[in-house]
């Protein structure tokens, strides 16, 4: 950009001010000294120490923590694998798999949270709860690690693979100590991602998770609706201070991936 | 018994036949090159070699041993690839003991033959360095090491100098010659270049469209081309029309048309009444301003038409009484500044009765 173009400063400012104004002021509001959060009073950190109190807030942040974590886990895991043989394009049939693992992606979540909620009740005939919500979470997670998977394949030289069996190693040998360290900062991006699309997802875990079972977006919505509190204010301060600083990380490891290249 | 032994190896990609009953047999130690234009087959034929490919019809041998279902990372042969393929996660020094840890080879032994390895290409002080540090040269020749380190019976390369600038590509083949003849390995390179195949081998197997054409040394195959296609991607040729009018056992009486009679080394397969080529390398044919040389032999009369000045030679395009263009290649020995015949003088040009080779249509 040219330097002296105040107008396009401008509307850059403004655009970064619509997307970040609300957010700031309920970062803002978790620090405010009221109950009523529609002036500011004076700083207090009181709300996060409500919140570490309440335990109903810990036991929902322990099952996110531990329906994230465990959804990341076996989405890299199945997304890397996808991701391998999509790029490996042997077959015209896995020609057409790209599409097929980017459906939960695409899909309005609406839409995937009922199919989801009649295919456990109805086919599977599953208790809805924690394994509920990890089926769920892992479903719409692989497609995004599979496609940053691929696209850092995509990047390297076929010919670095051939060579390391050329060079006498076996298939595994190959995977271990050649494509593995190569795609490892992707497959990390890819478990950062789906971690972070897992804690914060809350329309598809609305539909599967029961009654017994709540998440933290599911608790946050619980209590708004009776009001907007400011340990609401704090628990979205920490929930979004902990997306932003996953995505920056995946980001920094697969810049390319997260461009959107398919 | 050969080292390396192709019998009637035959590979349909689709409808397109990437090779077609190819034979050829490769003794221990040699440096045989394989070349021809793109999609002439000289790269399926090396995958084959390595294990990437298998063939429809025919069968490999390496050391009398069928190959076939042995896959890659079996085979005592590696390659050297085009864009060398170094891991660029892993150092020079990780890179070039790569094979000996596939291996499971122990860690004196596995530095011992690193040191090697890395002085074999003069590489010692760049060990800790990674590829993306290296120059293509540099580059080059940690994929030799490494893919010499564990003595393969078989260094395949493919075209690994196409990367490099003239300068370097020139170097590049004195030093792979060298190579070679120290460590004794068995080298096949393809290359799609005529001079380095003439340069670098101590046998070539010209290809085309599949097909083998030609195999022979690198005089043999220049001098004695056994059809148009080889003479004509083998080096610069002459090819001027003529018909046989004598086949005697040491010369061949031709006719060519708007010119006269002229005289050829003999061909086994000449026939009286046959219309073929003569095909004449620039440098046999030698050019004088006025009156054509007699005691050359063949003799003509023509008008140079243009010519290119190269340094060390200039080639002369002349125009014959019949319209055929021959070239004619003069070496600039004289001290001094060149002097050259201009565009439209009168000029003969003449050759040798023994010169050239007849090819029939």
């Amino acid at each position: 950009m040219k330097r002296g173009a105040p107008g396009l400063w401008a509307a850059a400012l403004s655009v970064y001010a619509f997307l970040y104004v609300p957010l700031a002021i309920v970062v803002l509001f978790s620090f405010n000294d009221s109950m009523l959060s529609a002036e500011w009073v004076g700083f207090t950190t009181r709300w996060y120490a409500t919140l570490f109190a309440d335990q109903q807030m810990l036991d929902a942040a322990a099952n996110s923590l531990f329906i994230a974590l465990s959804a990341a886990s076996l989405s890299t895991v199945l997304g890397t694998m996808a991701g391998l043989a999509m790029a490996r394009r042997r077959s015209a049939w896995l020609g057409g798999l790209p599409l097929l693992v980017l459906g939960p992606v695409a899909m309005p979540e609406l839409l995937l949270g009922v199919s989801l909620l009649l295919f456990f009740r109805q086919v599977l005939d599953l208790t809805l709860g924690l394994l509920s919500i990890l089926i769920a979470h892992v479903t719409f997670s692989i497609g995004f690690v599979a496609v940053v998977v691929r696209s850092s394949l995509a990047m390297l030289d076929e010919s670095i693979f051939e060579a390391a069996r050329d060079l006498g190693a076996s298939s595994w040998q190959t995977f271990r100590h050649v494509t593995l360290p190569l795609i490892r900062p992707a497959v990390l991006a890819g478990f950062l991602m789906s971690f972070t699309l897992s804690i914060d997802d809350f329309v598809i875990t609305f539909f599967v998770a029961g009654v017994g079972v709540t998440t933290l977006p599911l608790q946050i919505y619980s209590l708004i609706k009776v009001a907007v509190t400011p340990e609401i204010n704090a628990v979205s301060t920490l929930l979004m201070a902990l997306t932003l600083t996953l995505i920056a990380l995946a980001a920094k490891l697969a810049p390319d991936a997260l461009k959107g290249r398919l | 018994m050969p080292l390396l032994e192709i019998r009637k190896v035959s590979r349909r990609f689709g409808d397109l036949k990437a090779l077609d009953d190819v034979s050829l047999s490769i003794e221990a130690g040699e440096f045989f090159t394989l070349v021809g234009p793109s999609g002439c087959g000289k790269t399926t034929l090396l995958r084959m070699i390595a294990g990437f490919d298998e063939p429809d019809d025919g069968e490999l041998l390496l050391d009398g041993r069928l190959l076939a279902g042995i896959s890659p990372e079996k085979r005592p042969v590696h390659t050297v690839f085009q864009s060398y393929a170094l891991f660029p996660h892993l150092s020079v020094a990780q890179n070039v003991a790569f094979p000996l840890e596939m291996a499971g080879v122990g860690r004196d032994e596995r530095r011992r033959r690193l040191a090697e390895a890395l002085a074999l290409v003069a590489l010692t002080d760049k060990a800790e360095r990674y590829p993306n540090e290296l120059s293509g040269g540099q580059k080059q020749r940690v994929a030799l090491a490494r893919s010499l380190i564990d003595q393969p019976r078989v260094l395949l390369l493919d075209e690994p100098l196409a990367a490099l600038d003239a300068k370097l590509r020139e170097q590049i083949q004195g030093e792979l010659i060298a190579l070679q003849r120290k460590i004794g390995i068995t080298f096949v390179f393809v290359t799609h270049s005529q001079q380095e195949a003439l340069a670098l081998s101590q046998r070539i197997a010209v290809m085309n469209q599949g097909r083998i054409e030609q195999i022979g040394a690198p005089a043999e195959i220049y001098n004695y081309p056994k059809n148009r296609f080889v003479a004509d991607f083998i080096g610069t040729i002459n090819l001027l029309p003529v018909e046989v009018r004598e086949a005697a056992a040491d010369h061949l009486r031709l006719f060519a048309s708007g010119l006269g009679d002229l005289v050829g080394p003999p061909a086994a397969t000449a026939r009286p009444g046959q219309h073929g080529v003569l095909a004449l390398r620039p440098e046999q044919v030698g050019i004088v301003a006025g009156v054509p040389a007699q005691e050359l032999g063949n003799h003509f009369q023509g008008r140079v038409r243009d010519y290119l000045y190269l340094g060390d030679v200039t080639v002369y395009k002349v125009a014959l009484d019949n319209g055929v263009i021959v070239e004619a290649l003069v070496a600039n020995s004289l001290p001094g500044p060149t002097r050259f015949l201009e565009r439209g003088d009168p000029v003969g040009i003449a050759w040798r009765r023994d010169a050239g080779v007849y090819l029939h249509d």
